[in-house]
């Protein structure tokens, strides 16, 4: 079973994320700011991080930085999943190493599809 | 509905689109056209089917519009694109190397995303069709429909159900809360209105044809007469490709399956690009 990391301040975002996933056979992790994503990924390096953008202490984009900077950080699959929904958040998360990108609102059929675009399912 | 008026409604369509509905799709009935009743301020179905018995041509094409299904997204189900881009179009490369021209129908192309998804393969493979003269032409019955695919205007929610994220990045740009496929993109795909019921021959003959995800709206006898309708319009080693749910087997002879993967179909008999089994090609 594959794992995944869902990073998002919003508890409501994080359970409906853990709900779609698990739905896909991944086990799910949780953390709800970059800084406790680091650390959760210190622990044990997931197969997936589903990554919010906007979050207190650490940003996703920060946190997407860090993560490549770490012993195994190259591995995981990230996808943002993030309101920033224009050209230049979207270049910019590219930029820095995410594999793909969700602009929120998102459903399980988006969830699906980008999971199964880079390789995920 | 009445039921006579269901009844003659549902030959009506099926005589105008192939559309089949049985009797427990009243409810899709009711549901596509109470749009169309507010819009002409109709009280009940008895005045829209008055109209379609006196055979009003307006009504009618706005009514068959409204009862076909237009749900399509880009790269659907990936792998038919994966295929093109690795075994088919490597093949039709080499076997058109004289004349190199290249021609792919798109057929019931609904809102653009199957032919803009070739455009964008053929874009990538740009280096190796130096010189060729490369057409897609894309169908649908629907005028509306058409307009839209021929804008390439989607919603995000259209652009993220398949697209992957480089593809947005290098062929769309925002507009609003909209994104648009580049002019370029555009400009390689010619849309026209066609119904799958007529002979495509007007339309040209193709390489390939895509024709996914339509056949399972049709009787046996519908499909048979729109797949052998293709074969006629086909070049004799083109490939037809069906949606993962269709197949040609007991509805037409003239195709057979191409051993080794699922969806795509080359004519009977016949020899070149389409005759060698993709498996062994690719071990070969």
């Amino acid at each position: 079973m594959k794992t995944c990391l869902v990073v998002d301040d919003s508890k409501v975002i994080r359970m409906v994320a853990r709900r779609i996933l698990e739905g896909l056979n991944f086990s799910i992790a949780e953390a709800a700011d970059g800084q406790k994503a680091v650390e959760a990924c210190e622990k044990q390096m997931p197969d997936a991080v589903l990554l919010d953008w906007n979050m207190p202490v650490m940003s996703g984009i920060d946190f997407l930085r860090k993560l490549r900077t770490m012993r195994g950080g190259e591995r995981p699959v990230v996808v943002f999943c993030t309101t920033e929904n224009d050209m230049a958040h979207i270049t910019e998360a590219i930029g820095a190493g995410a594999n793909e990108y969700i602009m929120k609102p998102f459903d399980s059929d988006i969830i699906q599809a980008k999971f199964s675009q880079v390789g995920l399912l | 509905m009445k039921p006579d008026d269901f009844s003659f409604f549902s030959k009506w369509l099926k005589d105008r689109t192939g559309l089949v509905l049985g009797t427990d799709k009243m409810y899709l009935v009711e549901s596509r056209l109470t749009p169309l009743l507010r819009k002409w301020n109709m009280g009940s179905f008895d005045s829209m089917v008055a109209s379609l018995r006196k055979g009003d041509e307006a009504v009618m094409r706005e009514v068959s519009d409204a009862m076909m299904t237009h749900e399509s997204f880009f790269y659907r189900d990936i792998k038919p694109f994966e295929l093109f881009r690795n075994t088919v179009l490597p093949r039709l490369l080499a076997a058109r190397a004289a004349k190199r021209t290249l021609r792919i129908w798109s057929a019931a192309c609904s809102t653009g995303q199957e032919p803009y998804t070739l455009a964008m393969i053929l874009r990538e493979e740009a280096a190796k069709l130096a010189g060729w003269k490369v057409e897609i032409t894309a169908t649908d019955i629907a005028r509306e429909i058409i307009d839209r695919a021929r804008a390439g205007m989607y919603t995000q929610f259209e652009v993220q159900r398949g697209l992957p994220i480089q593809m947005l990045m290098k062929y769309f740009k925002q507009q609003g809360d909209k994104w648009q496929i580049s002019a370029d993109i555009r400009g390689m795909v010619q849309f026209r209105e066609f119904n799958l019921l007529q002979d495509p021959r007007t339309l040209g003959t193709f390489d390939v044809v895509f024709c996914r995800n339509v056949l399972i709206y049709f009787d046996q006898t519908t499909k048979g007469g729109v797949l052998n309708r293709i074969a006629r319009a086909m070049e004799p080693d083109g490939f037809l490709y069906l949606g993962g749910a269709e197949t040609v087997i007991g509805i037409c002879d003239a195709f057979a399956p191409l051993p080794g993967e699922r969806g795509v179909y080359g004519l009977v008999g016949k020899q070149g690009a389409s005759a060698v089994p993709f498996k062994q090609a690719a071990i070969a």
